[in-house]
């Protein structure tokens, strides 16, 4: 299936990616040349056959909903780019 | 002794002809000397590997006689390392030092490993040459003008290079088994839930598995034992008991049944691979082997499928990489829009926002039907065609890869770079555990053969692995340039 630019700059946008103007035809060609890769399994009529999410079926494992992790807050927000006061800092969403 | 094998350095060690303080010393001295050619290291940690080396030596003297204690080894830049730098290949975490260890990381510790550094790999595990790294191509010590493949390239080329006894690898499409085929060691990848995920930076959740890469098939098991087994942080983790894998490496081979599959012989697989599988096989039956062809009728369809679900996994799991708590953020963002867009577009490289595109679009309005929940129904025809071929037979035997290491920048576009993992991906579709080892030497470069096993039957693919390399000697074989380094003829 061939994708045009506008709709390879709709995906970048889900994607939350930024696609350049000088790259955007190059990007649509490999995309779309996967695209036509994965195609391929449109060969096989797979009506009566199950969706296999898992190889070995297994079901979700559940655990009691219990306190097991300390609170490592201070470290973990020392990896940040930005942090104050126990917050995580992005700019301004709201004037 | 840096190219001896595990159990070799473990007899050392315990017999005290050698302290691992200087068995890591002599690692840390090779990696000085070669990995500025090889660039199979992003992190070396030289002064906590000596310290570990020498608590390792102290355990020792206080009687732990763990077969793993004081070996050095290599993890993949892939598990996050509590304190070390941990960066998945990628310019999104050129700066993250993680702040916990992976239970892989955590299980190795315990044993008393020493960790000597970080391998290099292709970006996010996005790859088959290694070329997508943000910290440079890895080369194969082999021929240094071609690429190791990928994604555990670093992890390969260390272990071929002898700059250190065993690493760490994982396997999404064949990201251990590629990597060690074209070095020439041994890969393995095991069945899907035996060993934890959690630390382990996600890529395609349903498919990516960790395993070692090694110098024989015995030194994969000595590492699987300390790996595997239940991990109640992974929710994949499969609660099954852990065999001692060495146990049966030495059972004989008469009337194992061996399955070729007709479509791992097809166009596109080089004479020189076909004919050294096919001497292997020869050899099998020599042991008391069976050979029996086996039809894996829509193998041909596993690129396909795996190219819709990974990359559809790829983008939900890499969507966190929002340059808000941690990893690279862009400079001087206008808004919070701009800033998820320029962090993503800068850190990412070309290969993971290509996936990442191809996954968003796979999973976005309208197409889940058509593309994922399609490719989960091959999937199934796939895992089929598996249980069917393996009433008949034992294990599956045939090429890793079609052909040996191609140079560095020969493959440009991405779908023949896909088609490389033409023999490996159906085995991560279908959860298989499966291994590379080495099987012969074409043109001054190796060739590995890989051997499919059923579900939690690792300790049969590394029996029947074991016993090959008890009787030829192809794992045993160094580029010429590697054995002048180790100083032989």
């Amino acid at each position: 299936m061939a994708l045009d630019k506008t709709e390879v700059e709709k995906i970048a946008h889900l994607a939350r990616l930024h696609i350049s103007e000088s790259e955007a035809e190059e990007v649509t060609t490999r995309i779309t040349d996967i695209l036509t890769l994965i195609d391929q399994m449109q060969s096989v009529d797979t009506e009566a056959v199950e969706p296999l999410a898992h190889p070995l079926d297994v079901v979700q494992r559940l655990r009691v909903d219990e306190v097991t992790e300390e609170n490592q807050r201070d470290t973990l927000q020392q990896l940040a780019p930005a942090s104050e006061d126990g917050l995580y800092l992005v700019p301004k969403v709201l004037d | 002794m840096i190219n001896s094998t595990v159990a070799e350095i473990s007899a050392a060690l315990a017999a005290g002809d050698i302290s691992s303080v200087e068995i890591t010393q002599a690692y840390l001295d090779r990696i000085a000397a070669l990995n500025g050619d090889l660039n199979a290291f992003i992190t070396v940690c030289e002064d906590s590997a000596l310290q570990q080396a020498k608590a390792a030596d102290d355990a020792r003297a206080n009687g732990d006689d763990s077969p793993l204690l004081g070996i050095p080894l290599a993890h993949k830049d892939i598990f996050c390392t509590k304190d070390v730098l941990t960066t998945c290949g990628s310019r999104m975490l050129h700066n993250f030092v993680s702040p916990y260890n992976a239970t892989v990381v955590e299980l190795f510790n315990s044993a008393g490993t020493v960790l000597l550094g970080k391998t290099n790999m292709d970006e996010f595990a996005m790859g088959s040459s290694n070329e997508t790294s943000y910290f440079g191509d890895v080369k194969n010590p082999w021929n240094t003008e071609c690429v190791p493949g990928g994604s555990s390239g670093g992890s390969a080329a260390a272990v071929a290079a002898d700059l250190c006894a065993m690493a760490t690898g994982t396997d999404t499409g064949g990201s251990i088994r590629q990597p060690a085929a074209f070095c020439g060691v041994t890969g393995f990848k095991p069945s899907y839930g035996r060993v934890s995920r959690w630390g382990m930076i996600a890529f395609a959740s349903s498919l990516d598995q960790a395993g070692p890469i090694t110098k024989s098939a015995e030194d994969a098991a000595l590492m699987l034992n300390v790996m595997s087994g239940l991990d109640k942080k992974d929710s994949t983790s499969i609660d099954r008991p852990v065999e001692d894998f060495t146990a049966s490496l030495n059972q004989p081979l008469k009337g194992l049944r061996i399955g070729v599959p007709k479509q791992h012989f097809a166009e596109g697989l080089s004479a020189e691979v076909e004919q050294a599988v096919r001497d292997a096989l020869a050899e099998y039956e020599k042991l008391g082997a069976i050979i029996k062809e086996v039809d894996l009728t829509n193998s041909h369809l596993s690129v396909s499928a795996y190219y819709v679900v990974a990359p559809a996994e790829a983008s939900a799991n890499l969507s966190r990489f929002d340059g808000v708590r941690y990893g690279y953020r862009c400079e001087d963002p206008v808004d919070l829009e701009d800033m998820y867009k320029r962090t993503r577009s800068e850190g990412f490289g070309e290969e993971v926002k290509r996936r990442i595109m191809i996954g968003t679009y796979a999973l976005s309005a309208g197409f889940y039907d058509a593309y994922y929940r399609k490719a989960q129904k091959i999937r199934r025809l796939i895992k089929d065609d598996f249980d069917r071929a393996f009433e008949e037979v034992d294990v599956i035997i045939g090429p890793t890869s079609p052909h040996t290491a191609f140079k560095l920048g020969s493959k440009s576009d991405p779908v023949s770079m896909y088609l490389e993992d033409i023999y490996t991906i159906a085995v991560n579709l279908a959860g298989l555990p499966a291994a590379s080892i080495p099987v012969g030497v074409a043109n001054g470069m190796p060739m590995g053969m890989q051997i499919i096993g059923k579900y939690f039957d690792e300790a049969k693919i590394l029996n029947v692995a074991h016993q090959f390399q008890q009787h030829t000697d192809w794992h045993k074989q160094k580029s010429s340039a590697i054995a002048a380094a180790n100083g032989e003829a």
